[in-house]
């Protein structure tokens, strides 16, 4: 036996988890919603999710490498990044827009605040803001389903913000389109039923609560059901609402990012119940026919104001 | 709380073993929470029994030490202490002899039935008896409660991984523990006694319903989770109630014994046997035959664990008490004491422990913190040079069960913060 030892302060165990682990395993769950994206869309899909993926992954060894950091690439969360982004646009918008994207992602949105775990915004989402201030016409032109060409076609909720249709049938849409993802939209946010099989993987994991997502999509659900129709209080529905979008991608995968949203499960219902009154109030009355993206933004500024007014009851105070 | 690894089968069904008897012990004068005993009786050369008392102080807090084994005093001098690095303390070198001490002669049923609460507290201080669960705190004291106790509570919930001592002392000294239940009931006259056990001991738990037979305790099953045997969450569990931050258990009516503490009473007074030695659990992934071994109390770390070899591999780090609060030895020549319910060899290096990253927010220390604090929060308070943030979050409050630290994907050392700068807090200091 050795008669010196490594000395440290317990614990002197570690649970096997990583970083690199839980963004690695939320990268999997995005998966099924990708290939089916390929499937729905053609190769473009493909290209623009590769373009963004690699600028974002550059972007990050750049930064680290020209401030003398240790490159953490690896770890999976500028990977992630750039595959959020690129389920946020069009599957044909150009290529260059997607890296574009990604770059201001990365380098403004997450490096500039000093990297992983700092940021305010999530990056993927600031990538989007960023895209629709900047080219607003690649970020709406989106591409009609199973026709693998640049066919335009507007998206369900577009549609009804410019007063074109009212409904599902005026859309010639069913449900179960809208649940497999035959619609225009953003290639990544389309198939509902892929998001749900990777959201319930992060569930089972533990890697996402159902916090957040659940009081979210629930508030959209009720608030669009009560004033979503122009025809009057409760009227609205709820379940196209909850279909269309980016609601689900949202909820699920962007939502529940760690680092920008509360850390207490109560305030991350609160979170989430924020995020679906704002997505109702500018689907229903702004000027843009989707709000997932700015009401989660929003949210992310006001995390820390949650976490600092909404904490656990400490052991042996008063109730 | 949350449930964590366990490693409790290497020993869970290994009958507690006698330890083979050290050839020399070093009986430190501090193993109690408490100030160093400063009434030494005894000097190189004396011969000492099985038994003998050492050493005592005269006021304060503190629990005399007694001889573990026969033998030469060869001095009184510092050495490797398992708690404070270096420490005060007397070597005997074994006679081989393992000669008891006069005075440890069993008592008679009658003179057990005779005895009052005062004579129950002179017998557990004489002892030397402290609380084994590792805190260590004087049990005479506990005994002596400036309020009525209305609750007992007796902590058999061995939440540390690998640990088994408590577990199989339950298994095989079930009746023995009852007794001692008794006589500490005896001393405090509770309303209520429970003994606490976590459901993953279902050998000990039957064995201590049957022992309790129908006595009106209540042997309440917990879930098992970290850090469940803590005194304030083994409170919560079974009685809903929890102690308000700066207080002690006795501020609400609560009194909370570990069964080895139970036990170690109940052989002071059955057979007048000062407490020289314990059961702990040798264990770990670097060794061939982990055990439960009942030991004498000064027995070189290194004697212990060769009982237990071969090694499988060299261990990295030597761990007294558990893998979660336990204390890292830097020599094996480290003696065992009153409060080490466990030594461990484990493999795990300084390369894992050094990938520390950033905070990502998961809120995994927040979601599991026993006490309700952000554990988090507080670790980025203190790397700011913010003790009085960090006061604001609660630090204090801290009972470094080491939770956050463990779950931590970012490996961030947060708990490892959280006792630097409660230190240097207690000591006025404000960055």
């Amino acid at each position: 036996m050795a008669d010196k030892f490594f000395v440290a302060h317990a614990p002197h165990m570690r649970k096997n988890e990583s970083i690199a682990g839980i963004m690695w395993r939320v990268n999997l769950a995005l998966i099924p919603s990708g290939l089916v994206a390929l499937f729905i869309f053609g190769p473009s899909a493909l290209w623009v999710v590769l373009s963004s993926v690699l600028a974002a992954a550059g972007t990050e060894a750049l930064i680290q490498k020209a401030r003398g950091q240790k490159v953490t690439v690896c770890d999976g969360s500028a990977f992630m990044t750039g595959l959020l982004l690129a389920y946020n646009l069009p599957a044909h918008c150009p290529l260059w827009v997607a890296a574009v994207g990604s770059i201001f992602a990365i380098a403004i949105a997450k490096q500039a605040f000093g990297g992983l775990g700092r940021n305010i915004f999530n990056p993927a989402l600031a990538g989007r803001a960023f895209l629709m201030a900047a080219w607003p016409k690649y970020m709406t032109t989106f591409t009609k389903p199973f026709v693998y060409d640049a066919v335009t076609q507007a998206t369900p909720l577009s549609l009804i913000k410019e007063g074109k249709a009212s409904g599902v049938v005026d859309l010639g849409l069913s449900y179960w389109d809208l649940l497999i993802g035959n619609r225009g939209g953003a290639l990544g946010e389309v198939c509902i039923l892929a998001l749900l099989l990777g959201g319930v993987y992060l569930l089972y994991k533990g890697i996402i609560s159902w916090h957040t997502p659940v009081s979210y999509v629930a508030t959209v659900a009720v608030f669009m059901w009560a004033f979503g129709s122009p025809d009057g209080f409760g009227r609205g529905d709820a379940l196209f609402q909850v279909l269309s979008g980016g609601l689900v991608l949202g909820a699920f995968f962007m939502a529940t990012d760690y680092v920008t949203s509360p850390v207490t499960k109560k305030g991350q219902v609160i979170f989430g119940v924020c995020c679906g009154l704002l997505t109702g109030v500018i689907r229903r009355w702004g000027g843009y026919p989707e709000g997932v993206c700015y009401s989660i933004l929003i949210m992310n500024a006001a995390a820390p104001l949650i976490d600092r007014f909404v904490q656990k009851r400490r052991y042996g105070a008063s109730r | 709380m949350v449930r964590i690894e366990e490693h409790k089968h290497l020993t869970e069904n290994k009958p507690i073993e006698q330890a083979a008897l050290p050839r020399r012990v070093v009986i430190p004068l501090v193993q109690h929470l408490g100030k160093r005993l400063d009434r030494v009786f005894v000097k190189a050369q004396d011969h000492v029994r099985r038994g003998d008392c050492l050493a005592t102080s005269d006021k304060g807090v503190f629990a005399p030490v007694h001889a573990s084994i026969s033998g030469t005093v060869k001095q009184v001098a510092d050495f490797p202490h398992p708690v404070f690095g270096f420490c005060r303390a007397i070597e005997i070198e074994s006679d081989g002899k393992d000669e008891a001490a006069e005075s440890m002669k069993p008592r008679t049923a009658g003179e057990i039935a005779s005895l009052t609460a005062a004579d129950i507290r002179t017998i557990v201080f004489e002892s030397g008896i402290v609380g084994l669960g590792g805190a260590t705190f004087p049990t005479h004291i506990k005994l002596a409660p400036a309020r009525p106790i209305k609750d007992f509570i007796v902590n058999g919930a061995e939440c540390e991984p690998y640990l088994t001592a408590d577990s199989r002392l339950m298994i095989e000294r079930s009746l023995q523990i009852i007794e001692g239940v008794k006589l500490v009931a005896r001393t405090i006259q509770p309303e209520n006694v429970f003994i606490a056990i976590e459901d993953n001991k279902p050998q000990a738990i039957r064995r201590m319903k049957e022992a309790a037979g129908s006595l009106g305790w209540h042997v309440v099953v917990l879930k098992t989770a970290y850090p469940q045997g803590g005194e304030k969450q083994v409170i919560k569990s079974c009685l809903r109630r929890e102690v308000p931050p700066g207080k002690l258990p006795f501020d609400i009516g609560v009194l909370v014994q570990n069964v080895g503490t139970v036990f170690a009473v109940y052989e002071a007074v059955y057979f007048r046997k000062p407490l020289y030695e314990r059961v702990m659990t040798v264990s770990g992934a670097c060794l061939e035959n982990p055990k439960n071994l009942l030991a004498r109390l000064g027995t070189p770390v290194k004697d212990l664990l060769e009982q237990c070899g071969p090694m499988t591999r060299e261990p990295k780090r030597i761990i007294m008490g558990g893998p979660m609060m336990g204390i890292a030895q830097f020599t094996p020549e480290a003696p065992v004491i009153k409060g080490t319910s466990g030594i461990l060899a484990l493999d795990e290096d300084e390369e894992k422990e050094q990938e520390e990253s950033f905070c990502v927010r998961c809120g995994q220390c927040v979601e599991n913190c026993p006490i309700g604090l952000n554990p988090g929060l507080i670790a980025l308070a203190i790397a700011k040079g913010r003790l009085d943030l960090a006061q604001e979050y609660g630090i204090m409050d801290c009972i470094e069960c080491g939770l956050c630290a463990y779950l931590c994907p970012g490996r961030r050392h947060i708990v490892q913060a959280i006792k630097a700068a409660k230190i240097k807090i207690r000591k006025g200091k404000t960055t």
